[in-house]
């Protein structure tokens, strides 16, 4: 015991580094914020300790050319010792880390922990918040796998819609022509030095305003923000009813720290390694590529935006939604802090909650794709064909042969890129349906060129048996007069 | 020790001295940018814009549109397979062909061509194409990107370029038909 005091007096003697440290420790908190609501901030240093050593273990193996980075994820996953657990704990670690840092920033708005004085933690936050979406994008890319290299196109595509610039940016971004091996190189340097190395600075940033301001109170309704009175309002607080940090407050950020860390291994070791999918082979065009779930939000948005409204709101939506959480701690850095009297603030965290959980639901069963197998794969229902005639038959042949089911369901299988036909006799009558096929329309491609008069003719009497029992189909209310049919 | 002469020398000293790395540094950035900037540089004089042959005229009958595939003109052993550009090369008549960038011309996506409902369906975001690579529907705003071609001792011959982007066309626009399409 005896030797390891004189050890430390010995280094604090040089170091001169241990009062500083237990003040650190023992600054005053006050007594509410020792919550689980303020455990998120020290969760997600946790996660970025987790993935700062994963990161560097996966770098002991990876090969970061687009030739071999996929061999070197297989080997990974299925001849290193345990590296597939190591892939695991880096790809669950980033999925808890976006999860958590998202979390942490809906309490941090909710608590008006962003006002005033602490305007510049929330700022360097916001600038974490983007660092860690660009180690998400830059550590999918590094699974370099099928996934990746679409991705990468998405990711071109897109930096290319910027004006003027746009051309120039897509060859920056790739490092050449194409996506290849230059493309690769620059995303690792990206991912594992110019990221981290700015995550790791502006998170000392960030903590160091936290210790310098102090934590945020817990919000009082009623306890108005004033710029000439908060810090001597803030000490009192801190002077009157506080803790020391440790052991008062660290508790609980220490259990919750455990319980994620827990989690991220349980899921590890539960549900595997994300990927690699197919090889990152251009030629294999058997593929549907899907982002990453934190992603999938804006691969819906992608499909649902009219094209006119595609460009404008990709260039100009994230400098408005940047602007907006720049701006916002000098728009509203003083006044009330509790959510129960800020109904706005909780409003529009409801309405981006439940827009971004709705458009990751939508994007993840994709009714906008098309089925690409569903031709071939997906048969027609049998009670659509039994007791039915040749020509009637047939038009349900033409119907699979000319790809219908990859965008129109029938019995609840194949594509949802069009409406489900079950019962299209019951709205459309036979004319309406023949040039429905013929010329397309309302996002329907014409099938005119494509279909002989006798294919067109049978597709339509088949369309025409898709009614529910009892129920009539459509007819032209003329034409029924005309010859005498019941409408 | 230290006269107002003596401190502003010093002062002088330093300002000259930040003086000093701030040229060396602007002298470095020179090469430092243009290293970086390299890609867009060499834009430029790419030797990727010269022709490339496809193949065979033989292997692409008339009529039908076919997958073929070619290795870019700029890969080098680290592109590995990622250097394997696939396109569809459509023969309308033995005399006029259209070779079709694989990306979707919304966000990238590789399209897939349906001979039976002649249809090029993109499985993104559900964009589809007709047989001469005019919009049918869904998000792209314009058809399919086209490669430049000519034929020369019975070879399909393209200029391979750029990866196509909707904001950086390599090839040349082929007619953008926003909703109206071609009638029966």
């Amino acid at each position: 015991m005896r030797l390891i005091k004189n050890v430390g007096v010995w280094f604090d003697q040089r170091l001169q580094l241990s009062t500083p440290i237990r003040e650190t420790m023992e600054h005053p908190v006050p007594r509410q914020t020792a919550s689980w609501a303020y455990v998120f901030g020290s969760a997600a240093l946790t996660v970025l300790g987790l993935q700062l050593v994963t990161g560097i273990l996966l770098a002991l193996l990876y090969v970061p050319s687009a030739g071999e980075a996929w061999n070197s994820l297989q080997i990974l996953n299925h001849q290193v010792t345990l590296g597939w657990f190591i892939r695991a704990l880096h790809g669950w670690g980033s999925n808890f880390m976006i999860a958590i840092v998202l979390i942490h920033m809906v309490q941090v708005f909710l608590f008006g922990a962003y006002k005033f004085p602490r305007e510049l933690t929330w700022i360097v936050g916001v600038l974490l918040l983007l660092m860690t979406l660009g180690m998400a994008f830059t550590g999918q890319v590094l699974r370099f796998d099928q996934d990746a290299y679409w991705g990468l196109g998405i990711g071109a595509s897109i930096s290319s819609r910027v004006p003027v610039l746009g051309p120039r940016i897509v060859s920056l971004l790739l490092g050449g022509p194409i996506i290849g091996g230059a493309t690769l190189s620059r995303f690792f340097a990206l991912h594992v030095f110019v990221i981290p190395g700015s995550l790791i600075a502006f998170v000392g940033l960030h903590l160091l305003l936290v210790l310098k301001l102090g934590i945020n109170e817990w919000p009082m309704p009623g306890r108005i923000v004033r710029r000439a009175t908060y810090v001597s309002e803030y000490h009192e607080l801190t002077r009157t009813d506080g803790i020391p940090f440790v052991p008062g407050a660290v508790a609980k950020d220490l259990f919750f720290s455990g319980f994620i860390l827990l989690s991220i291994a349980v899921c590890a070791v539960y549900f595997g390694p994300f990927g690699p999918s197919g090889q990152p082979d251009p030629t294999i065009i058997q593929t549907a590529p899907r982002p990453d779930y934190f992603f999938l939000w804006l691969y819906a948005v992608l499909s649902l935006l009219p094209p006119s409204l595609e460009t404008p709101a990709l260039l100009i939506g994230p400098v408005i939604a940047l602007a907006v959480l720049l701006a916002l701690p000098f728009v509203s850095g003083e006044g009330e802090k509790s959510w129960t009297r800020r109904p706005i603030a909780v409003l529009t965290i409801l309405l981006l909650a439940v827009a971004l959980g709705t458009f990751t639901h939508l994007a993840d069963y994709a009714p906008w794709s098309p089925v690409m197998d569903a031709w071939s794969g997906e048969p027609i229902p049998a009670q659509y064909l039994k007791g039915r005639t040749a020509l009637e038959r047939h038009g349900a042949l033409v119907f699979q042969a000319k790809q219908c089911h990859n965008c129109h369901a029938l019995g609840g299988a194949g594509g949802d890129r069009g409406p489900e036909l079950d019962r299209i006799a019951v709205e459309l009558t036979p004319d309406q349906l023949i040039r429905q096929v013929i010329q397309g329309g309302g996002n329907m491609p014409a099938y005119g060129k494509n279909l002989s008069p006798a294919e067109t003719t049978a597709l339509v009497a088949f369309l025409e048996t898709l009614h529910p029992a009892g129920q009539a189909p459509a007819r032209e209310a003329s034409s029924a007069a005309r010859f005498g049919v019941r409408p | 020790m230290t006269s107002p002469d003596d401190l502003s020398r010093r002062g002088m000293l330093m300002k000259l001295g930040l003086l000093f790395n701030g040229a060396i540094g602007a002298v470095l950035a020179v090469p430092i940018l243009r290293y970086l900037l390299s890609p867009v540089i060499r834009q430029r004089n790419a030797g990727y814009q010269s022709w490339l042959a496809l193949g065979q005229l033989d292997q692409f009958p008339a009529g039908q549109t076919r997958l073929t595939t070619y290795r870019h003109p700029s890969a080098n052993p680290s592109d590995g397979e990622t250097a394997n550009i696939p396109c569809w090369v459509r023969n309308v008549d033995d005399k006029t062909f259209q070779v079709f960038a694989i990306n979707c011309a919304h966000l990238g996506c590789p399209v897939r061509w349906f001979p039976q409902s002649g249809l090029f369906m993109c499985p993104c975001h559900g964009g589809a194409y007709y047989e001469d690579g005019s919009r049918a529907s869904g998000p792209p705003e314009r058809g399919l990107f086209e490669y430049h071609y000519k034929i020369e001792h019975g070879k399909l011959l393209i200029q391979p370029g750029e990866m196509p982007t909707a904001g950086a066309p390599t090839a040349r626009l082929i007619n953008i038909s926003l909703g109206r399409p071609p009638c029966a």
